[in-house]
């Protein structure tokens, strides 16, 4: 096989694996919009804040030293132990729960019936609150995250592959955090699907999402389901949060990656699943092999806009995206 | 007691539905505009002008243009950085290539190329809304300040990246340039924002003003009642440009001076204006004003307090302040939906009875 084909396929096989952490990403947007019909703006900076949270704990960090340093004029930093990653986990999912419920009680409590507009800027609002407060909590320097994941390239994949080329071709170049990633998020979304099939509280989730006022009717508390439902979305923006830090750092940026998931959900559809998995592909794919290919002709970081623009022609073809139920309107 | 329309009789249909229809109201614009044209550049300084004065003007224009777009039309934009780009740099290719012509034409027709390429990043708005519009409008922001840092052209091959404006001058005045007064940047903004306002709040309330927000309460129904959705989307879509492109150009060329297009246009200037419509009011040109001196003062308040009184390092507080505008934002949507604009029509009924209210 020619060279250069390698080489798209080794990008294309990279795209597939960005696509992963993008879907992830877009599953907590979709979580959201299916139970409360919110779009969820903070979803991104809720992976940031997940993140900042878990590294602040590992590293035995003191919440808000910097502000309490500046108010009293101590020097605190740190308690100066280092908690075992799986405790620091268990702990950030505890303080993601009672986020979701802070959240359930001061916003969405008194938002109830409001146009979905003003609740997609109320998380706008949430979004620059909790960015405000993961920094003041956790300190707005770059941290590196370490939760024992391996890295580095596969020297596996690299060696059954470059049997496929000539002789200067080595193989793909793969990342071993990439595979897991990818790996994580197969067994997300078969649990969370799962859950919504078989459980209990899946099924009142399902019923939520398909008519609330049904829904309360037969008996099923909408607050309930609401704190669940914003928990699951922090679970799942905690294990996106993972991936994007140990690969390039806890740090701002997250939440403008993360921004990223809106086209994916553009293409996928607000209301599907597999839909924001497929979207996140293809984003994915389609952004490493634009940037390949013309993307170095046209001054290249084409990366920014890309998914942006591909989302925005799609739609004016199919406004609900590739899996989305279709869109009624009525007078 | 002075604020009633009790013997204020209108006797012409004019006078009727007029702006300020209140006496009082009327002579205190009156006071305003006096005061704000002709008292101020008198006393103002370079602070006062760089750090609220100018910044505050150049924002309203632009949350003018947000509003019309957002809160008049019901399109939800968050492309405001990129277009406010597209003024700079036209405003920049038109100063430098044509060096004669007055600056103020320039700025003008930089807020029609933005108008321009509003149109065509609206055209996707006949068949999407709602957030989906939202997020594709992200794709105007995030294409266009890529195309200023990519393509040389637009930034004349300057070695930095950056663009800066050349001395111009009104009247043998600068106006532009490092060179300028204090105010005579102020003058040139306020005229600006006088003149745009005046024009927005009139074609608002005219009958294209309505058809906008017929589109905004019900699309289809007020396409049933004969209003053109592709006429009244595209109209707002163009005028909305038109004032953020004239913002823009006047945030470029007489405010900042050099622009680095990443830094100065944004996505967190397309959040900043959205947020000053949100706590203004949508779909009130007096929000417009009020949002955007509420997010100029808030900074260099919390600034003030937390840097200079209590002696915080800055970027705690400006941690701090993205945690207060954020809660802000949540606060204003959950007690007033429509922000200070309607506070301030809630007063005014206030006003209308005191002192004796029954």
């Amino acid at each position: 096989m020619p060279d250069q084909f390698l080489y798209a396929v080794e990008v294309m096989i990279n795209g597939l694996m960005a696509g992963v952490l993008y879907a992830l990403v877009a599953l907590g947007f979709v979580l959201i919009f299916k139970a409360s019909g919110i779009f969820n703006y903070a979803q991104g900076v809720l992976a940031l804040f997940a993140a900042l949270t878990l590294v602040g704990l590992q590293k035995g960090q003191i919440p808000f030293a910097h502000l309490i340093n500046a108010a009293f004029g101590t020097k605190v930093h740190y308690f100066g132990w280092t908690m075992p990653t799986f405790l620091a986990i268990a702990l950030t999912i505890v303080v993601m729960i009672l986020l979701a419920i802070a959240i359930e009680r001061f916003i969405l409590k008194h938002l109830v019936n409001q146009e979905p507009i003003i609740l997609f800027m109320a998380t706008i609002g949430l979004a620059y609150f909790l960015e405000g407060l993961g920094d003041v909590m956790w300190g707005a320097d770059v941290k590196t995250l370490d939760v024992g994941l391996p890295q580095g390239a596969s020297e596996w994949v690299e060696e059954a592959s470059a049997v496929l080329g000539g002789d200067g071709f080595y193989g793909f170049f793969i990342d071993k955090l990439d595979i897991v990633a990818a790996l994580v998020a197969a067994v997300l979304v078969i649990t969370l699907t799962i859950f919504s099939q078989y459980s209990k509280q899946g099924r009142a989730l399902r019923a939520v999402a398909d008519d609330h006022q049904a829904a309360l009717s037969v008996g099923i508390s909408l607050r309930f389901i609401w704190v669940l439902v914003w928990s699951i979305a922090g679970i799942v923006a905690l294990v996106a949060g993972i991936m994007w830090g140990a690969k390039s750092g806890v740090q701002f940026s997250l939440s403008l990656i993360a921004l990223k998931a809106l086209p994916v959900l553009m293409l996928g559809g607000f209301t599907s699943i597999p839909g924001a998995i497929v979207g996140g592909l293809i984003i994915g794919v389609g952004e490493k092999l634009f940037e390949f290919t013309i993307g170095s002709m046209i001054g290249g970081a084409t990366e920014n806009w890309f998914a942006y623009v591909l989302a925005l022609v799609f739609l004016v073809f199919r406004p609900q995206g590739l899996f989305g139920e279709k869109i009624i309107e009525r007078v | 007691m002075f604020y009633r329309e009790a013997g204020d009789f209108k006797t012409s249909y004019r006078d009727d539905s007029q702006t300020f229809p209140i006496r009082f109201d009327r002579y205190r614009y009156y006071a305003v505009l006096v005061v704000a044209l002709a008292v101020v550049p008198f006393f103002i300084d370079s602070y006062w002008a760089n750090a609220l004065l100018v910044p505050f003007l150049i924002y309203a224009i632009a949350a003018i243009g947000l509003n019309i777009l957002t809160g008049y039309c019901g399109q939800v934009s968050l492309g405001t950085g990129g277009f406010m780009a597209v003024g700079a740099y036209a405003c920049y290719k038109l100063m430098t290539a044509f060096p004669d012509v007055n600056i103020v034409l320039h700025i003008i027709a930089a807020g029609g190329i933005t108008a321009a390429v509003g149109v065509l990043f609206g055209l996707p708005s006949l068949r999407i809304k709602g957030f989906y519009l939202a997020v594709a409008t992200l794709a105007a922001q995030f294409f266009l300040v890529w195309l200023f840092n990519k393509v040389p052209w637009f930034y004349n091959y300057s070695a930095s990246g950056q663009i800066s404006a050349p001395e111009r001058t009104v009247f043998g005045i600068a106006v532009t340039g490092p060179n300028t007064e204090a105010w005579a940047k102020y003058l040139v903004c306020l005229l600006f924002v006088v003149v745009l306002a005046w024009v927005a709040r009139n074609l608002t309330r005219g009958s294209i003003g309505r058809s906008w927000m017929a589109i905004r309460d019900m699309d289809i129904a007020a396409e049933i009642i004969g209003v053109n959705p592709l006429k009244a989307k595209l109209t707002a879509f163009a005028v909305s440009s038109f004032y953020i492109g004239i913002a823009g150009a006047l945030f470029f060329a007489v405010y900042l001076g050099a622009v680095e297009v990443g830094e100065a246009f944004g996505i967190q200037k397309s959040f900043l204006i959205l947020f000053m419509i949100i706590i203004g009011g949508l779909g009130s040109i007096f929000g417009s004003f009020a949002g955007a001196a509420f997010l100029v003062l808030l900074p260099v308040l919390l600034k003030n307090v937390l840097v200079g009184t209590l002696g915080w390092p800055t970027d705690l507080a400006a941690h701090i302040e993205l945690m207060i505008v954020g809660a802000l934002i949540i606060v204003f949507l959950i007690a007033e939906p429509h922000g200070i604009a309607q506070l301030w029509r809630i007063a005014k009924e206030k006003l209308r009875l005191w002192p004796f209210p029954h």
